[in-house]
Parts: structure tokens; sequence; C-alpha cells
């Protein structure tokens, strides 16, 4: 038996959803026993929770006050929350550790840096990011470096780094780590796969050695043991020695990030770049690395999170970073009372939150973009 | 056919096999392959899968190293010194078109002529514009290759390869990726294209294509060349048991 159509339906338009937020609530929220339960549960949840930090961090929250006394409940009368007033009267040494006052404009002007760096680099479609790649990995640490510590070049006082501190510091670190690891990472992950056993073993080596030490024992080892091992006369720095163990040990991480991007890639796509007669150097910078490095884009990002966050570590050598500047800061005798504590670790939380969603956020945004430009990748 | 198909030139060799061998770890997979392609001849490869009709044509530009014998393209051996000079000689299409995912169309036509080249910008866009209006994908020039169909990506694929000036093409099983309805689009391109004088290797499975374009027709099987020989007598009188076995299945 045969079927033939005689018209061809035109297209219909899709069935109304049921609208409103009630409709909204019904399919979202309570479409069954199962899902109303867990509904109920995590509004129960919330609930119990979202008040009290509220109460502390806002509304019981002491906003000014010269001194402890402010925020001491016995003083104020009341039940006493957070007490901001003592962030608002250490601000300067929780951003510049025990940076000269006189020359804090440097550290501003490295933030000011640092922003740029960032825009040129973050932003897609920024005008000459080629050139943004050389200062952001080039010029920018050299010139940072220069502000920072002061260097006859540009006619600035030197800064030794021991009266760095505070946000300026775990800046510092951070950024050290992040644009080191990601080269070297790059350079490790395709070391890791070349043709030569030597190369490929040396740098699987590294990367399993760094891998597998914890980054406290690698502080530790750059600060005690390394002065060891170098020549009585050659010192290195007390805040340079952690930052190279950072590096290396943030760059083993980022190996593997890359590597996987580079397995991704499929293997027509280097065979057609010989084939076309680029080299192989050519093939990997213009073909396979733009293309390895966008897959992994959150697997650099979450290693990046990893990074900043893991850079409180350096505060147990003696480096006074954000950490160990508040820790600091609420030993403050002046300043005793009883949520201070509590004030210091809410406002680093806040601080390294508001960081790392932001990376988190970037990374999923860089996600769906090119999840739009390359839309059924073959 | 658009022109009158024009003639190999037989005394000068653009592509030559002496006894060439491989192995894949234990598996032999290219077995004393000895084979002359004559300048402007267009040869259609064709076989069983694993008969070695992929790896006899990436040994001609390197892409497959082989353990012994020579081949010689456009006059060069084909040795590590030389291979750059090979490469600027052979074109190749893959099955799975490989073009590059994170470049527009353009991008991908320029690439080449420009860093491997030293093209100026200008004349390589300009270039890579009349190879795409040739193979009639100029339209798309500004899309990334993820918003084109097989067939099309193919056809980029295809003009990709012509911007370089390539002497010898080759195609490993260019249709073999593609939908039904695409194949033909991709043929009749391959079609024009064996009008021009140039140099084909071509392995595919469309015997119709073979039967119709190629000069001569090559049956490989278990990593050997079993039987050569012009299409009609290919088809009509295949001589080698294998090579009828073959062909049987097929049609």
């Amino acid at each position: 038996m045969t079927i033939v159509r005689e018209t061809l339906l035109p297209p219909a338009p899709p069935p109304r959803r049921t609208g409103g937020p009630v409709g909204w609530l019904r399919t979202n929220l309570f479409s069954g026993p199962g899902n109303t339960l867990t509904t109920l549960v995590i509004l129960a949840g919330l609930a119990l929770l979202l008040p009290p930090v509220f109460r502390f961090l806002v509304t019981d929250a002491v906003w000014s006050g010269g001194a402890g006394e402010a925020c001491r409940p016995e003083v104020a009368g009341r039940p006493v929350g957070a007490c901001w007033a003592f962030i608002g009267a250490k601000i300067n040494y929780l951003v510049y550790g025990s940076y000269p006052a006189a020359e804090r404009w440097r550290p501003n002007l490295f933030f000011g840096l640092v922003a740029l760096s960032a825009v040129w680099m973050l932003w897609l479609d920024a005008p000459r990011r080629g050139l943004g790649a050389v200062f952001v990995f080039l010029v920018g640490p050299l010139l940072s470096y220069g502000l920072l510590a002061g260097t006859p070049v540009l006619a600035l006082a030197p800064v030794a780094t021991s009266l760095w501190g505070g946000i300026l510091v775990t800046l510092v670190v951070s950024l050290v780590g992040i644009v080191a690891a990601l080269p070297l990472g790059i350079l490790l992950a395709l070391g890791r796969r070349s043709d030569l056993p030597v190369l490929r073993y040396a740098c699987i080596g590294f990367i399993e050695f760094w891998r597998g030490v914890p980054l406290i024992t690698v502080l530790f080892m750059a600060n005690v043991m390394l002065p060891l091992f170098l020549p009585g006369d050659l010192t290195v720095d007390r805040l340079v020695r952690p930052l190279v163990g950072i590096a290396l040990f943030a760059s083993a991480y980022m190996a593997e990030v890359v590597r996987g991007g580079l397995q991704a890639i499929p293997a027509g796509q280097g065979r057609a770049a010989l084939a076309l007669g680029l080299t192989r150097v050519q093939a990997l910078r213009l073909v396979i690395l733009p293309q390895a490095l966008k897959v992994v884009v959150p697997g650099i990002v979450n290693t990046l999170i990893g990074l900043f966050k893991d850079t409180t570590l350096v505060s147990i050598v003696g480096i006074a970073d954000f950490i160990r500047v508040l820790e600091a800061a609420r030993a403050d005798p002046r300043w005793s009372a009883p949520t201070i504590p509590a004030t210091a670790y809410a406002f680093a939380a806040l601080f390294y939150l508001a960081v790392c969603f932001s990376m988190a956020r970037y990374a999923a945004f860089i996600e769906r973009r090119l999840a739009a430009g390359e839309r059924g990748r073959a | 056919m658009t022109d009158g198909p024009a003639t190999p030139d037989l005394k000068t060799p653009a592509v030559e096999f002496r006894g060439v061998n491989k192995w894949f770890g234990t598996a032999h997979v290219l077995r004393e392959v000895s084979l002359t392609v004559a300048k402007s001849e267009r040869l259609v490869i064709c076989g069983p899968s694993g008969s070695g009709k992929s790896t006899l044509i990436r040994c001609v530009n390197g892409l497959e190293p082989f353990a012994s014998g020579t081949i010689r393209v456009a006059g060069h051996d084909l040795t590590p010194a030389r291979l750059p000079a090979v490469r600027r000689a052979v074109g190749m299409v893959f099955q799975h078109f490989n073009l590059f995912a994170h470049l527009t169309v353009l991008e991908n036509c320029t690439l080449a002529p420009i860093h491997g080249r030293g093209i100026g910008r200008r004349a390589a866009e300009a270039r890579a514009r009349d190879e795409l209006e040739r193979l009639a994908v100029a339209d798309l020039a500004d899309r990334m290759p993820g918003q084109l169909s097989g067939g099309q990506q193919q056809r980029v694929a295809i003009a990709r390869a012509l911007c370089l000036d390539p002497a010898v093409m080759l195609f490993d099983e260019p249709t073999s990726a593609l939908d039904p309805e695409m194949v033909q689009e991709v043929l009749d391109a391959l079609t024009d294209l064996a009008g021009c004088g140039m140099t084909l290797l071509c392995v595919t499975h469309e015997m119709g294509f073979a039967r119709r374009v190629a000069d001569r027709v090559v049956f490989m099987d278990a990593g050997q060349i079993v039987e050569v020989a012009p299409p009609e007598a290919f088809f009509d009188r295949p001589e080698h048991p294998r090579t009828r076995e073959f062909l049987a299945r097929l049609l």
C-alpha cells in the first residue's frame, strides 16, 4: 500500500506555554512531589542561613568609628555584627602593607597597568592584541618590577620587598604565577608531546615532580633549602624565592590543561597545515595552539582561580600577603572587639569571592562566545 | 567534461614510486610499490579499505614516512631536506576536509600563502577569492567552516589547496565523508579540475567518476598494486581475479 501526500503542511506556530509567573513556578519548582520537596527543603535552608548572614554583614554592622570601642556591644548598646569601621581604618595597610606612604602612587600605577593589561587581553576584540601579549608577558612585568622595587633607570628610590604587603603582594604573586605559568605550561605541554624522547621524558619528569609535591612543601623548600644550595654570596630576594616556586608549580598544572587541549584537536588539522607547506612550528602557532587554547579556556581559568587562592600559602613563609596583613591588623590592641576576627575573615572571603567569581564569569562568557563562533564544528 | 581532456605527458613523470615499502608495526602496508604517474595524468586509485591506497598518497607529500624505496615528486627525491620543495609542488584534499576551524573560509585560503610563501595579504586574498569563485563558494568567504555543509567545506578545501599553484593534487577519498546529495557537487568540481592539465592522484570509491575522468585506474589490495589499466579496460575487462571480485562487490 502506498501513501502519497497531496498537500504539504505549512509550518505551524509552536504550542503556547503555560504563561505567567504561576505557570513558571509550577513547571520549574513544583512539577511533582519530589521536585516540590526539594524546593521546600532548599527554601527552608536558605531561610535559616540568609537572615543571620545579612544581619551580621549589614543590619548589625558598625560602619564608622575611630577605634575598637565602637564595635563593642556594651559600648554600642546593641548586638554588633561586622565591624566595617575596622576595615575602613586599616584599608591602606590591607592594600599596600608597609609600602612607604609617600610612594603609594607606585602601587597605584601598578594597579592601573594591571587593569590595562587585563582589558587588553580579556577583551577579545581589543585592537592590537598581538602587541598586547608582548606587553602583558614581557614589558608589563619588567615595568612593574622597576616601578614597585625602584630602579635608577626610572629614577625611583628602591623599596625593599619586605615592605610590600597586602593586596599588592597577593596581586604580584598571582600575576607572576599566571604570566609565567601560561607560556611555561604551553612549552611543557608541547615538550611532553615531542617526538624526542629526551625532551619528552624531561618534561614528563618536571610536570610529575611539581604536581606530586604539595605547594606548601615547595614554599618551605624555596625559603629554607634554596639558600643552602646557593653559593654564600648569592642571595635571592625572599619574595622572589616563593614566586619562582609558585610559577613552576602552576606551570606544571597549566601544562596538563594545555595538553588536554592539544589532544582535543583532530590530527587532520596539523596534517592539513603541513600539507599546505607550513613548517611544524607554523602549524603549531597558527593552527593547533589557537584552537587548543580556546578549547581549554575553562580549564585555564580553573587553574588560575586555584592559583590565586593558593597564593595565600605564601603567608606561611613570612610574605606579607593579604591574609597575613589581615592577621596582623586584627591583632592591633586598639581594635580588640569580639567581632573583629569574623569581620576580617568575612572581608577576605568577599575579596577572594569577588575576584574568583569574576574570573569564572569571564570563562563562562568565553565559552558561550566560542560555542557561537564554531557552531557545528566537525 | 568542460574542455577536451589534456593528454598526459608521458615523457615527464610527475610522481614516481620505486620499490616503496612501509610497515605499521609488523603490518606490511605497502609492499614493493612501483608506479610512474605522468605529468597531467589523472590517476584514480581504488581498492578495499585497508589496502594501503590512502597511505600511498600520503607518502607523496611526506605526511607518512616510508621504510624503503624512493619516491620522486616533480623532479625532487623525497628526502627530509627536499620535503619543503615537494610540499610546495603538491596540494592535498582530505576525506574530512580538515578546514581550520578557528579561521574563516577566506583566512583558510590565505594562511599558507601569507605565512608559508610570504605573499602579501592583498594578493593572497585576491587569489583566494578567485579560487573560491572557481569552486562556486565565493559567497561563503566570511563564514566559519562549521557553518558550511560538507560539500561546501570540501570545495573550500580544494580552493585552499589550489591557492598554492600545486603541480600535483592528491585527493584522499574526497567524497567519502559526504552526505549522498553532496557527493555530486564535489565530483563536478573535481571533473572541472581534471580538465586543467594538473596531475591528479585520487583515492576514491566513485567508480562512475573514475570511468569518466581517469586516464588510468590503479587497483590496490593488501599493500600491493594489483592492476593498472585505462578505465575502459579496467571496468569492462578486469584481468586479475581480485579486481573482478572487488568490482563485482561494488557494482
